[in-house]
């Protein structure tokens, strides 16, 4: 039996244990709350973007000769996978669930017989990534110095895959990332950036949800034409998606990582409870094999 | 009421005006443009300036980079890449965009090279303001 003192101090340790997670679970919800808004603030922009796209892509249907971007370049052989996680760890199985969806769609890809290629955003991805896919990994970013995620690391991303597209190095450009639906649940998913038509066609929830614009008869005027709007709106898309995939994944984040550190104080407070009571009743035994000491003493004489 | 205008202004980051004004001009990449309630349906790229906003003898002005102006029936909604009010503009992060697109303006050309050239005047012309 574990003496009195090595009790005491395994409860002082945990108990300092889960004044960490207790903090940690604290600042994880002053940091959801603020993810969450930004997340909110940045919905008007992409649902917007949206609906313009499909209403262009709609007057552009008939002509096949549409912008790469858009309708893809007829091929599907190479595939950039832009896997998404968070830098950081104890946020449950936030990354790892990102991370098996991630493998889901490679090993299916590869059974296609296509050409993977990775580009991964995060940490915790990269390490679990790079055992399995290292000779895949086409470029690693993390946003671990960044304070505050603005448009502008997005669209640093979003430029570069654009230009990675336009030089030929893949085809079909996909994104996966975990959706935050709320506190206790995180959905990794998948979407297709490139080329735009295929989301718009596979996500008909999404596109049901854009209702184009009554022109009440009305013919749009594009200035520049329709073309030059497109060459610039499509790569933009790209950096929106981008963008609301990384502030999507830092709500997720920080809502994982609330929960897991719930469950890490509430398990701390269980392991004390039993530690308190471990303490208890070998303090008592003591007491009372030294009470039948003096008492045995006493009758020996 | 027909007579208004519904107008908002939306970045990636935020939404920074929403409601119903009298007039916006908009700084469009094939001229300046005034938009007036029932204006026919347009979409125009924006170039950096100043959008105005008119609303009951009051104007509003805010900064903004890249984006849409996207006109429907139902009103007009801005969509840019960067927008601040102009109040609360950095003019140090202005003029520290000046210089770096004009060192990458000597490796440009064509089109990208317009479109820079482009975005150095209205930076010129927010910070002269």
């Amino acid at each position: 039996m574990a003496s009195l003192k090595e009790l005491k101090t395994r409860i002082g340790s945990v108990k300092n244990t889960q004044k960490i997670t207790k903090a940690m679970q604290m600042v994880a919800a002053a940091k959801l709350r603020k993810a969450q808004q930004a997340a909110e603030a940045s919905r008007p922009y992409s649902d917007r973007l949206n609906s313009i796209i499909v209403n262009l892509a709609g007057s552009m249907s008939d002509t096949a000769g549409g912008p790469e971007l858009l309708v893809g370049n007829g091929k599907s052989d190479t595939v950039l996978l832009v896997v998404a996680t968070a830098d950081r760890g104890l946020c449950g199985g936030f990354n790892t669930n990102i991370v098996r969806k991630a493998r889901e769609e490679i090993v299916a890809l590869e059974r296609a017989g296509k050409t993977v290629k990775l580009y991964l955003i995060g940490k915790k991805g990269y390490d679990q990534l790079n055992r399995l896919y290292g000779d895949q990994i086409v470029e690693y970013v993390s946003l671990k110095e960044e304070r505050k995620l603005h448009a502008g690391i997005a669209q640093g991303i979003g430029e570069k895959i654009t230009a990675m597209f336009e030089a030929g190095e893949f085809d079909v450009c996909k994104l996966i990332y975990s959706q935050f639906v709320n506190v206790m649940q995180q959905d990794a998913v998948s979407t297709t950036l490139i080329p735009a038509i295929a989301a718009l066609e596979a996500d008909n929830d999404a596109a049901s949800n854009v209702v184009a614009p009554d022109l009440e008869g009305a013919i749009y005027t594009y200035e520049p034409d329709e073309s030059g709007i497109l060459r610039v709106l499509l790569p933009r898309n790209i950096n929106t998606q981008i963008f609301s995939a990384l502030l999507e994944n830092q709500a997720g984040e920080m809502g994982s990582k609330m929960t897991a550190m719930d469950n890490a104080t509430r398990n701390a407070g269980d392991m004390i409870d039993n530690l308190t009571m471990k303490f208890n009743r070998t303090r008592q035994a003591q007491i009372t094999s030294e009470l039948i000491e003096i008492i045995s003493g006493a009758e020996a004489l | 009421m027909a007579d208004k205008l519904n107008f908002s202004l939306v970045s990636p980051e935020r939404e920074l005006y929403s409601g119903d004004v009298d007039q916006v001009d908009i700084p469009g990449t094939e001229g300046d443009l005034g938009v007036l309630p029932n204006h026919s349906p347009l979409m125009a790229a924006i170039r950096t300036g100043t959008i105005t906003v008119y609303e009951n003898g009051v104007e509003i002005k805010f900064f903004v980079q890249g984006g849409f102006a996207d006109v429907t029936p139902t009103g007009l909604i801005v969509l840019a890449e960067r927008a601040v009010g102009l109040d609360s503009l950095d003019k140090s992060e202005i003029e520290a965009q000046v210089t770096s697109v004009e060192a990458s303006l000597e490796g440009l050309t064509g089109e990208a090279a317009l479109a820079a050239r482009q975005n150095l005047d209205g930076l010129r012309a927010v910070l002269d303001a």
